[in-house]
């Protein structure tokens, strides 16, 4: 009989601390199942930045540096400046990449810096308990935002992988989410196409992934799922940004 | 060994760091230290090794710790303002125990202040600096030859230790020429088997300061206590002039040393019994040759471009033994050694 599903060699199996219906467990499944794939257990070097995901050298079965809040992609230059044929990447939620991180992935972009960048946007903070993000939504109530996020004093949601995708250092941005079987294997794809265009030397490329938070927004999970759909995709459309050009 | 040549303070430390085996330099422009990035720019390339401009301060420790946490020997420099950018990524540094080398050439402050050289960042240097319970290796050089000697073993200490080293200097050492030897060029050797790289024979390395386990963090905290004492036990460095016979000891660190001790030359022209005791290391600072002076001292001096920082170190080093005076010009102004000994000769006409 042909083994057609296994545990991912490049997670560790051990329970996570994610919330019931987050979806990083899922993401994290996606970038160990694509690294399994890919063959490059022994050369794969994480960041981990700060937020939820901030343990996930827990998780991941491979060597990892953990960073500062929103440096992630600094260290990720430093790291692929020694080591130029290991894949590394960044593990950045919104908070993360959108707010105090701003500076260092709008110039790792700029450099062409050949990391790759797993962003998860659920337009709030998850780790801190429900504040305001930059990525939050008009109107979205938040603990900083009790009456819900007023344009007027703190402007329209961030769209990061849209500025990212101007610099001609980015040579693919994506952004899927994690809603339905197809959602998610299509994420996968993004997330492979990424990898090998870094090990491909190509350049910086990031994949958003739209995701929920249903512990801070205060819906069950699957209403979490809908609510994604509805509000942050609107806002936030899925789909390529940017793609590699034919024959790089 | 080399024949002795002329260089800038600034660039002769860059190029001691090239000859220990650094190939990783990441940092931010800023005067008055603009020479150690510009230098690097352009020999690192020669040399297989790797220069890169940060889009800030912030960035650019990061970058640092990147390449440390990849084994790399890594280096960067700044001068005040940039340095407390920097905090935020030496203390995760120190939190991870990552080597690497941080050059400050103090200016004048606070806030923007001034680009001439000053003194104003001790107590940030010697008190960790950034947020957290740690130190650094802080060595304090008084001339280009020192900065060279002293740049050159930091990259072996901050090795050894698994800690950031911090060369202090300031706007006038960095900007200074005198000639000086260089040392012999090496390959960096030193084994790093917690780093991150390709890890086919061996488990998986992890980089962290995040220790959520309150109790992890205290053994973790222990753990880099003892070893901040095992630094104080083998790196303690300082420098003496005249301190056989002196009964009035003047006490400074770098630049401002070199004019205590053009004071120290005149007073004793003068049959004013002066000496110098200089730190090398200001953390660890030296204690003990405090200790061995008091009996023959009538007070010590300290002599500081700031309003005295290093004097709180000297005040716990003497106690109440004996009186510990202060001196100092500030914001870039550097006093002459004439001033000096004003100071001198009035404090030693009041104890008689």
């Amino acid at each position: 009989m042909n083994k057609i599903n296994a545990f991912p060699q490049a997670l560790v199996d051990v329970p996570m601390h994610y919330c019931p219906g987050c979806t990083h467990g899922i993401i994290h499944r996606l970038i160990a199942e694509v690294i399994d794939e890919m063959k490059i257990l022994k050369e794969t070097i994480g960041v981990a930045s700060v937020g939820c995901s901030c343990f996930n050298y827990d998780y991941f079965n491979f060597d990892m540096v953990a960073t500062a809040h929103g440096r992630a992609p600094a260290t990720a230059t430093g790291v692929k400046r020694v080591h130029p044929d290991c894949l590394v990447f960044t593990y950045q939620g919104d908070g993360d990449l959108a707010s105090i991180g701003t500076a260092e992935i709008v110039h790792t972009a700029v450099r062409g810096e050949k990391i790759s960048v797993i962003f998860v946007n659920n337009g709030i903070y998850g780790m801190t308990g429900g504040q305001m993000a930059p990525t939050s939504l008009p109107e979205m109530k938040a603990t900083t935002a009790p009456y819900g996020r007023k344009t007027e004093s703190t402007g329209y949601p961030i769209k990061m992988t849209e500025m990212l995708a101007l610099q001609e250092g980015c040579v693919y941005a994506e952004r899927t989410k994690i809603s339905s079987v197809a959602s998610i294997a299509k994420t996968k794809k993004a997330i492979k196409k990424s990898f090998e265009l870094q090990l491909a030397k190509k350049g910086f490329s990031i994949v958003e992934i739209l995701s929920t938070c249903p512990t801070n927004w205060g819906l069950e999970p699957l209403e979490s799922i809908k609510w994604m759909e509805k509000n942050l995709e609107g806002y936030y459309p899925i789909g390529v940004i940017k793609d590699a050009k034919e024959g790089e | 060994m080399t024949e002795k040549q002329l260089m800038k303070g600034s660039e002769a430390i860059a190029e001691a760091g090239i000859r220990n085996g650094c190939r990783y330099f990441f940092g931010y422009p800023i005067t008055p230290q603009n020479e150690i990035p510009e230098y690097m720019a352009k020999y690192l390339p020669q040399v297989g090794g790797t220069f890169l401009q940060g889009e800030s301060e912030i960035a650019s420790i990061s970058m640092v710790l990147g390449a440390s946490a990849a084994g790399a020997r890594v280096m960067t420099s700044s001068s005040s303002p940039g340095i407390s950018l920097k905090q935020e990524g030496i203390s995760y540094m120190a939190g991870a125990e990552l080597p690497c080398v941080i050059v400050n050439m103090m200016r004048g402050g606070p806030g923007l202040g001034a680009i001439q050289g000053a003194q104003p960042d001790y107590w940030q240097a010697t008190r960790g600096g950034g947020h957290g319970d740690y130190r650094l290796l802080v060595l304090a050089p008084a001339t280009v030859q020192e900065a060279v000697d002293l740049t050159y073993e930091a990259f072996d200490l901050a090795d050894k230790y698994r800690n950031p080293v911090m060369i202090l200097g300031d706007g006038v050492l960095g900007q200074i020429m005198e000639p000086v030897e260089l040392p012999e060029a090496k390959e960096n050797k030193a084994e790093k088997p917690w780093a991150v790289s390709k890890n086919y024979n061996r488990d998986r390395n992890i980089i962290s300061s995040s220790y959520p386990q309150v109790e992890v963090l205290e053994q973790v905290n222990i753990r880099l206590h003892k070893r901040y004492d095992e630094i104080k036990n083998n790196e303690v460095r300082w420098d003496s002039f005249l301190l056989e016979d002196a009964e009035y000891v003047l006490v400074a660190y770098g630049t401002a040393a070199r004019l205590a001790k053009a004071a120290v030359r005149m007073a004793r022209k003068k049959g004013i019994k002066a000496g110098l005791l200089r730190p090398i290391s200001v953390w660890p600072f030296p204690q003990q040759p405090f200790t061995e002076l008091i009996s023959q001292v009538k007070f010590f001096l300290t002599v500081e471009l700031s309003t005295g920082q290093m004097i709180d170190d000297v005040r716990l080093a003497v106690g109440k033994a004996r009186q510990v005076h202060h001196f100092g010009r500030l914001g870039g102004v550097l006093p002459l050694p004439e001033e000096i000994l004003i100071k001198l000769e009035e404090l030693a006409k009041e104890v008689g």
